[in-house]
């Protein structure tokens, strides 16, 4: 199956009348089977709205969300998703969590432990697949989604800054596992980030939105050789591609600042 | 320290705590700081334990009010559960029910067992009934906060998987509401199990709430005191349960 991620003209209004905020407007770009795009602004430029509609879990919006060309309503097989926030089930150990969708759907205990420790070892998790989520630290609570999301094996991957919490360390070490899997199993990747070193760092084009209302300004694409390691990411060139996103993002985070001091008074 | 060494030493501090404040009071019986005939000895109470055994039947009468606690735990979990579920699903439903069912759970229903003796007759119908209306609010009001306070995220890594609403009930919202249910169990069990004894002491009908009518009534202090460690014996082994199968349900889920 083709996993080529469209996104049509997709706008968001909040609110009637007056007190209505368009979110996001007239966002569209497409996503090629096994490309790794990031997509950086500043915040409450609509992101993480636009990862609601992508992934599904939000249907009311204009526009259009297609895989393959296929229009979605609603979550989609071929899509997974990685959440901001903490999403690991606290209930649930390392390799049940990520053995989880495979339970739903109905594959028989020993064929589903064997992909899951798969999994756990991908993430680098394994000798933790007994330990509950908070015996762990956060950047292992964060592999632990991860490798869920892929034990289900989704053509495309979307992620919402799964790396926000974690600290600036841990979020490179994880950003190379990361584009490591994606590497290794070609999935069609979306990244939502505000970092913009991360966004460098994994992706092969970088979408740049403005601040509300949400739209594309730019796209810029990522020239770096693969793989992205020390060398590339102390290299004048990745630190040309952070300064021109920074050039491009500056205005746009000054007025997202100014709209949120205007909004205290 | 190590969690083995926690695991001991927290029921030890319990029971010696238990055995210091007993032996506090018997000291101020035996210099008559308290009176006798108001507080019996500890050490009387401990006697008495195998007279009511022998003389009272109070082994029977402890099953017969667990039985009676255990019938209205069962009645408490398969309505106060669902209720909790359908205040959650309806934001009608819970607007215009959640102010009474709180009300309900501060209402002291065991006031109202000649209601329930009109209705159900004198017998373990009437105390088991009067003990799940006792028990059932807080059960469907720490259903309900339990199912509320369910992370969105939690639901939504549910719904990024196209779960089902049946997964979705029995996979994500009842294991991440578990604590609060097991929480409203425990406070409801307590409500039922201190209104099923109130009410066999008022009807003087059933098991142990009826044996401390019978020794109190008779002036049997120690007896009476006895009895009532009876009762405390039956919450605890109620608890320990509860204990053990939230922990067994939360390792299956």
């Amino acid at each position: 199956m083709d996993a080529t991620l469209s996104v049509e003209h997709v706008t968001k209004r909040f609110g009637m009348g007056e007190t209505a905020i368009t979110a996001v407007e007239d966002v569209s770009f497409d996503v090629a089977e096994g490309e790794f795009v990031s997509l950086i602004g500043p915040s409450g430029c609509g992101k993480s709205t636009l990862f609601h509609f992508i992934g599904g879990l939000t249907a009311e919006h204009g526009g259009r969300v297609a895989v393959a060309g296929e229009t979605i309503s609603g979550p989609h097989p071929a899509i997974g998703m990685v959440f901001q926030e903490e999403s690991a089930f606290p209930w649930r150990n390392v390799i049940d969590n990520v053995g989880f969708a495979l339970e739903l759907r109905g594959m028989p205990r020993a064929e589903r432990l064997e992909r899951a420790r798969h999994y756990v070892a991908l993430v680098g998790l394994q000798g933790f697949e007994r330990r509950h989520p908070s015996e762990l630290s956060g950047g292992m609570r964060q592999r632990v989604a991860i490798a869920r999301t892929l034990a289900a094996q989704p053509r495309i991957l979307l992620m919402d800054e799964p790396f926000a919490s974690l600290d600036e360390q841990t979020r490179l070490l994880l950003g190379e596992k990361v584009t490591e899997i994606q590497q290794q199993l070609r999935q069609t990747t979306l990244l939502i980030t505000h970092s913009l070193t991360e966004a460098v760092q994994l992706s092969d084009r970088i979408l740049v939105m403005t601040f509300r209302p949400g739209r594309l300004r730019r796209v810029v694409q990522v020239d770096l050789p693969r793989p992205r390691n020390d060398d590339i990411l102390t290299s004048p060139e990745f630190g040309a591609y952070v300064a021109e996103l920074w050039g491009d993002l500056r205005e746009e985070a000054s007025r997202g600042l100014q709209a949120a001091e205007h909004a205290a008074g | 320290m190590p969690r083995a060494e926690v695991r001991l030493l927290a029921p030890a501090c319990g029971v010696l705590s238990l055995i210091a404040a007993a032996a506090a009071l018997q000291a101020l019986i035996v210099t008559d700081v308290v009176s006798r005939y108001v507080v019996p000895p500890p050490t009387d109470v401990v006697m008495a334990i195998a007279r009511i055994v022998r003389e009272e039947h109070v082994v029977a009468r402890f099953l017969l009010t667990s039985g009676e606690t255990f019938g209205s735990g069962l009645l408490i979990l398969a309505v106060g559960v669902p209720i909790g579920f359908w205040l959650h699903r309806s934001a009608l439903a819970r607007r215009a029910f959640e102010a009474w069912v709180a009300a309900w759970a501060a209402a002291p229903l065991v006031l109202a067992y000649p209601l329930f003796l009109v209705l159900f007759g004198r017998s373990s119908l009437t105390i088991v009934v009067l003990g799940f209306a006792a028990g059932v609010a807080p059960v469907v009001l720490k259903t309900l906060e339990g199912l509320t306070a369910t992370r969105r995220v939690l639901v939504d890594v549910g719904r990024s998987l196209q779960i089902t609403r049946g997964q979705m009930f029995r996979k994500i919202l009842i294991p991440a509401a578990l604590p609060e249910i097991f929480t409203g169990l425990r406070l409801g069990l307590t409500f039922s199990l201190i209104n099923i004894v109130g009410v066999e002491f008022l009807i003087n009908f059933g098991g142990l709430g009826q044996l401390i009518n019978e020794l109190a009534e008779r002036y049997d202090l120690a007896g009476t005191y006895a009895a009532i460690g009876f009762v405390l014996l039956a919450s605890m082994v109620f608890f320990a349960c509860m204990e053990h199968v939230e922990r067994w349900l939360r390792r299956t889920h």
